[in-house]
């Protein structure tokens, strides 16, 4: 795999927790992947634009016509943990 | 019984209107099939059986009202689990969503209440729909309905599996790099991917927001048509999604075949290299030469970017999932480890126990190629290559109305046989990522069967938001053809 791919800061930036097991499967799994994709070096972009969607769909206006959103409850009806109509976590400052 | 599981809509919906058959008693009939098969198949995460008669009866009110009917009314439709049905739940087959119920409906959903269709049971896909095997859920492995111990393909594979097994007579997916095609192609069921923008995907469990398209999988190309008429148009929650009239699919289809339209349709050599599976390729040779028979002109065209499409597709992709799957913190939904002291541990176990590896290691490969340093040389150049790909096709589409090409360049392989190893399972979606990747509908058809029996698909690639034409395209071939009538052993 190549050096760069730094797992541990890389599941750091995603906020992913990995086992050690997982760091040794992915290591080879992506180095195999990052080898795979090292191709792309091959082909000649200058002057080439980049493509973020297929159809860039530009101005676009919509009445500003005000409709009910999801009600609260709807809204927490999923959470983890509420209280007081807000979503509960542990402690952030202390 | 055998009948009415196997029907189209369109002969499903001419019976419903002549009163010979009620909702109720279709619904019915679909439940105990799913009943009857889907210990083996295993093709849905769950279905609510109550609910699903409760929307027949509805159904049979509105008619007995003397409502007009449409196409779909009282017709049972399967949905991807990634789909939102308000009340329903929605898990992605993830551990993360185990118990998530939406608050909402998607557009396609209120679009296909509208039409009067019933919303019919949860079905299995890869976790968030990354995968081509369906083997990547977290809740069971779904069965080939052709062959239960090989995968029914991925990730719509519950999706293909229940259309082919009889168990909903239409289903939704989503395709991302292949996810209805491939699927489609491996159970020998009709599956569409429409253009990017055709389809909102509001109410879409995101994985890649610029590739992902909603799309039907039906037992033939006529109720393609109907299904995604009935999806399909601008949604102001999708800005994404195209600001154009949705045209009638299904009379175009009959007109193109009323007029015996002689199609121009490019064969791409780089679609038929090494890797190909010869049995695959002697059908879709096959059903090349019968659009020559049917007065089709043939022409060989280029896509010279081709071999650079799954590379550019697993960094776009994955970038995308790695930004997307962000949300899932364990705040406000989704599964919350019980082992966290602070908020930033919340993230790192929350997200550590309820993703599955296939996603753990895209969002890490995702990040990987957006951090800082690499965006350029990953990121940037492949949506670079994603130009070159996407102009590929254009420049086709000047000579053709439409793509031959495989699905899949295998027919369904064993469970377990590629599970192991990441990039051989990337590869099997060689034929399909482009299509995504240039933002073109695609469609897969039933198109041969292998010495062994496992079905082939045909796929056929249309140009930007021409729909009616590749729709019309296939049905050309399947009204020649039988392999669409075929059906699994259960």
């Amino acid at each position: 795999m190549p050096d760069d791919l730094k797992l541990d800061h890389v599941a750091n930036l995603a906020r992913l927790e990995l086992t050690p097991a997982e760091k040794e499967r992915f290591a080879a799994q992506l180095g195999d992947v990052l080898a795979y994709i090292a191709q792309l070096n091959e082909v000649d972009v200058s002057g080439v634009e980049p493509t973020a969607h297929a159809f860039p769909v530009v101005n676009v206006w919509a009445e500003d016509v005000p409709v009910a959103g999801l009600p609260v409850e709807a809204a927490l009806g999923n959470a983890p943990e509420q209280r007081d109509q807000m979503f509960v976590v542990p402690k952030v400052v202390e | 019984m055998a009948d009415l599981i196997y029907a189209s809509l369109e002969e499903l919906a001419g019976r419903l209107g002549r009163r010979e058959l009620s909702a109720v008693e279709l619904m019915q009939a679909v439940i105990a099939r799913t009943k009857a098969v889907d210990d083996r198949v295993r093709a849905f995460n769950s279905f609510d059986e109550a609910d699903a008669l409760e929307q027949a009866r509805a159904s049979d009110a509105r008619r007995a009202a003397g409502r007009e009917a449409g196409p779909l009314e009282g017709i049972p439709i399967g949905f991807k689990d990634v789909i939102a049905v308000a009340g329903q739940p929605l898990t992605a087959s993830s551990r993360m969503l185990a118990n998530f119920v939406s608050p909402y409906d998607a557009t396609v959903t209120a679009k296909l209440k509208a039409a009067g269709a019933l919303c019919w049971g949860r079905l299995n896909l890869d976790e968030f729909a990354m995968g081509s095997s369906t083997e990547n859920s977290a809740r069971h492995v779904t069965a080939n309905p052709w062959d239960l111990e090989r995968v029914p393909g991925g990730s719509s594979g519950g999706s293909a599996a229940a259309v082919a097994a009889g168990e909903a007579p239409a289903a939704l997916g989503s395709d991302t790099g292949g996810s209805i095609r491939q699927p489609a192609a491996l159970c020998s069921v009709v599956g569409l991917k429409p253009s990017y923008g055709r389809v909102s995907r509001y109410g879409l469990i995101a994985f890649a927001s610029s590739l992902d398209q909603i799309g039907p999988f039906t037992r033939t190309v006529g109720d393609a048509a109907t299904v995604l008429g009935a999806i399909a148009g601008h949604d102001p929650r999708d800005s994404t999604s195209l600001p154009a009239p949705v045209p009638d699919y299904r009379r175009a289809v009959a007109d193109f075949a009323a007029s015996g339209r002689r199609w121009r349709l490019g064969i791409p050599k780089e679609y038929f290299g090494a890797g190909l599976d010869p049995e695959v390729g002697a059908a879709v040779q096959a059903a090349i030469e019968e659009y020559r028979r049917l007065g089709c002109e043939i022409r060989e065209v280029s896509l010279p970017h081709t071999r650079y499409a799954v590379a550019a597709y697993y960094i776009i992709a994955t970038a995308e999932c790695s930004s997307n799957l962000a949300r899932y913190d364990g705040v406000r939904y989704g599964h919350r480890s019980s082992a966290a002291k602070d908020v930033l541990e919340l993230y790192f176990k929350s997200r550590a126990e309820g993703f599955g590896p296939e996603v753990k290691r895209r969002i890490i490969l995702g990040t990987y190629v957006l951090s800082s340093g690499y965006y350029d040389a990953y990121y940037l150049r492949a949506q670079k290559v994603r130009t070159l790909i996407r102009r590929d096709f254009l420049a086709a589409y000047q000579e053709v109305d439409a793509i031959l090409a495989p699905t899949s360049p295998t027919p369904a392989f064993k469970r377990g046989e590629k599970a192991a190893d990441p990039l051989a399972m990337y590869l099997s979606d060689i034929y399909t990522i482009g299509v995504n990747l240039a933002g073109l509908p695609g469609l897969s058809l039933p198109c041969g069967f292998t010495r062994s029996g496992l079905p082939i698909g045909l796929q056929i690639i249309g140009q930007p938001f021409k729909e009616a034409e590749l729709l019309g395209v296939a049905r050309a071939y399947e009204a020649r053809t039988a392999w669409g009538e075929r059906r699994p052993a259960l």
